[in-house]
């Protein structure tokens, strides 16, 4: 080391300190960590920050890499998470691969080996860069303690702009404890990453004149309206123009489920009225969505009458799987904001256009009123019965994460999602587990707002370890389990495409969720009745604690719609 | 229709490079056929040539991932009317005294060298287009190869004729 009399105005630091100053630089006020050997000097360095980042003590990497998710798809920040080398690493992977799927700007930092010892098959190590390549959206090994503030700058600024996505730095021991000048870089230079963020023209005008011209149109909306903060112009452009909207799973909350102009979730398990006017429009306008399979059933049917648009930040999104007519490469928001400037003043022809699609609203209404979602009440809980409730009684303001499953599903067709960022779910991998650790997450965020995950008893079990978290941090969460004792979603596929033989989708043997909470020293309410399902859901509402609500459930109910998986999505088998 | 296309990708010489690409094409299922890597003058920057095969919907989609990897600078197909596209072959071939004057006459035709010489084997090198390099390896096939290596396909846009 340099010790001139210099070395003090340089402002040397540690690799640790330069870590905890960048993310300062950063604007990070909290971590999701686990602590291990590699980290140690990082977390030695973290108690004297702890006036300025709050550092959660997960039960288990995963639960800590979903909950930075939570924390992300609430707020909109970049969530941020510190766990150790090897297993601390891979215990991440699957709440990594969740954020990368749904597009969620998380930085996750990893201790690693001495850089003296990598490639050794040392304690602790894993090829954690190597693992993570193909589920991040860009990852670093951190050689040189002179990269460190850069890499973490490049990861913040990659992870939260574009398509966002989760960005890993792999940090060996010896740079956390080596001394480096801090200067925290104020430009970044990257030469083959440069999203485009404004659409261009002529494309918007040819989106525009189509959108006037179409008799049919339909406004198809993903996760990407709610990642680009644009719900506020989707409506506009809905309401300008009465364009009937649906939405993907993630594209849930961009617009008010209970606007007359929105029809649903499309999809496999989408409501009859959006999968019919997708089948029937003859111009969808697709926003920050991706043509996922569970969305398109058989590809070469979906839309079958129409010319696509397709605005997405993602150029590799375009023309994936379906061919799109009118692509628009840009961010959702902006792109939204300068059709609606295009749009602006042409009052004629949108009254015009207005006028001769009043047919096509009543027909996608018929549809609806046709068949509306809906389930059979009788003596024993309606899993749906249970979501309505706790909708009402929420008044749609909560921010409602989710396993995944039929619990899932049922969330996303019965709780009338008003506000973006209200439903957190792990829509493109399907992670079981996820919702509880993103309920924390989003409640750590989100304080004053009621947080619930609703969740199987079959996935509640894949991270029920963070109910301590949720305790120690007293985190007022409310876990509603819609208990069948079954693995819900598998059940009805081995009921409806395997003769109804249940290999191993029964769960025989559950704990007692209410003992179970109590003994982490949550609250834990059971409902058997449907007289009980009310009053479960306004006490645990009262509990300014973790509350375990277990309603015991009707054990084969089933969620339909249903598409059959490669099907057309018009041939929905119904209730 | 599937077809033959040639990517040159100008990427950031930076260590895992090569595996991000590669991984890239194994992960979304698109073929490799060669690939040739080096650095270019600038020394953080390294060229790729990758031939690769599919229709142009698989090509558009292999642009597009490409392009999204953080290290890729920039993407380009190079097709045979614009470019200049060259594949060198090492062949150890049997050199009898029946054959030996046959391969100075093949040596000669395709304008390779002979590099290596034993008392059995001759070794020759050619620089060609891959269809040059496929028909030398047909006429000399009944002479007896022992032994070949081929290396990727290195291509160069050629300079745009003005006219």
């Amino acid at each position: 080391m340099n010790h001139n009399h210099n070395s003090s105005k340089k402002n040397l630091m540690t690799g640790s300190k330069i870590i905890l100053e960048s993310l300062i630089k950063e604007g990070v006020d909290t971590i999701f960590g686990y602590p291990g050997g590699a980290v140690l000097n990082i977390y030695d360095e973290l108690l004297n920050y702890n006036a300025q980042i709050k550092h959660i003590l997960v039960r288990h990497e995963q639960g800590a890499a979903h909950a930075a998710d939570g924390y992300a798809r609430a707020s909109g920040k970049v969530g941020v998470v510190l766990v150790t080398s090897g297993p601390g690493a891979t215990n991440t992977i699957t709440g990594i691969a969740t954020a990368n799927m749904d597009s969620v700007p998380m930085v996750i930092l990893t201790g690693q080996v001495p850089t003296n010892l990598i490639g050794n098959d040392a304690f602790q190590e894993a090829d954690t860069v190597g693992i993570t390549r193909p589920c991040t959206k860009h990852n670093y090994l951190v050689k040189d303690i002179k990269d460190l503030a850069r890499t973490i700058k490049e990861a913040f600024y990659i992870a939260s702009t574009g398509r966002p996505g989760p960005v890993l730095i792999d940090i060996p021991k010896d740079i956390t404890s080596s001394v480096y000048e801090f200067d925290y870089p104020e430009n970044i230079e990257l030469r083959g990453y440069n999203p485009t963020y404004f659409g261009h023209h002529i494309q918007i005008s040819k989106l525009a004149a189509e959108i006037l011209k179409a008799k049919k149109p339909l406004l198809y909306a993903g996760g990407g309206v709610i990642s680009s903060n644009a719900a506020g112009e989707l409506l506009e452009l809905a309401e300008l123009l009465d364009l009937p909207v649906t939405s993907t799973l993630m594209g849930l909350g961009c617009f008010p489920a209970e606007h007359p102009l929105f029809f649903g979730m499309l999809g496999m398990h989408g409501t009859y009225a959006a999968n019919m006017a997708i089948s029937n429009a003859d111009f969808i306008v697709a926003i920050g969505a991706r043509f996922d399979d569970r969305v398109t059933g058989k590809v070469e049917e979906f839309g079958k009458n129409a010319k696509f648009a397709h605005i997405d930040i993602d150029p590799s999104s375009i023309g994936k799987n379906v061919k799109i007519e009118i692509p628009v490469v840009g961010d959702v928001k902006s792109v939204l904001s300068s059709l609606l400037e295009v749009l602006n003043g042409r009052n004629e022809e949108i009254s015009s256009a207005k006028y001769e699609r009043l047919g096509w609203l009543e027909e996608i209404n018929g549809w609806k009123y046709e068949h509306p979602l809906l389930y059979h009440m009788k003596d024993i809980i309606k899993p749906q019965y249970v979501i309505e409730k706790i909708y009402e009684l929420t008044g749609g303001e909560a921010v409602i994460a989710t396993e995944v499953g039929q619990s899932q599903m049922w969330t996303a067709q019965f709780y009338k999602f008003k506000n973006p960022r209200t439903l957190l779910t792990s829509g493109g991998l399907g992670t079981m587990g996820f919702g509880f650790p993103a309920a924390i997450g989003a409640q750590i965020a989100q304080p004053d707002k009621t947080v619930f995950d609703i969740a199987g008893d079959g996935s509640i079990q894949m991270n029920i370890q963070e109910l301590a978290t949720a305790v120690q941090y007293n985190l007022p969460v409310k876990i509603a389990i819609i208990n069948n004792n079954f693995l819900g979603m598998i059940r009805q596929w081995q009921e409806l495409f395997y003769h109804k033989r249940y290999s191993f989708s029964e769960m025989n043997v559950n704990p007692d969720f209410v003992k179970l909470a109590e003994a982490y020293g949550a609250v834990g309410l059971r409902a058997k009745d449907p007289d009980d399902v009310v009053p479960v859901i306004e006490k645990a509402l009262s509990i300014k604690k973790p509350v375990i609500m277990d309603f015991v459930v009707d054990r084969e109910e089933g969620v339909y719609p249903m598409v059959a998986p490669g099907a057309p999505i018009t041939g929905m088998l119904l209730v | 229709m599937e077809k033959t296309h040639i990517l040159s990708i100008l990427v950031e010489n930076e260590s895992g490079v090569l595996t991000r690409v590669a991984g890239l094409f194994s992960a979304r299922g698109f073929n490799i056929d060669s690939i040739c890597v080096a650095k270019t003058l600038e020394k953080s920057e390294s060229k790729m040539i990758i031939a690769t095969s599919g229709d142009t919907q698989i090509l558009e989609q292999i642009t597009k991932q490409l392009n999204r990897l953080v290290n890729v600078i920039k993407v380009q197909e190079l097709t045979d009317e614009d470019s200049v596209l060259r594949q060198t072959v090492l062949i150890k071939v049997n050199a009898d005294e029946t054959t030996k004057s046959d391969i100075f006459r093949i040596k000669e035709i395709f304008g390779g060298r002979i590099i290596d010489v034993s008392r059995n084997y001759y070794t020759l090198e050619v620089t060609g287009s891959e269809r040059k390099i496929d028909s030398l390896i047909d006429i000399l096939r009944p002479l007896g190869i022992k032994d070949i290596v081929k290396t990727g396909i290195v291509a160069l846009q050629r300079v745009k004729r003005t006219n």
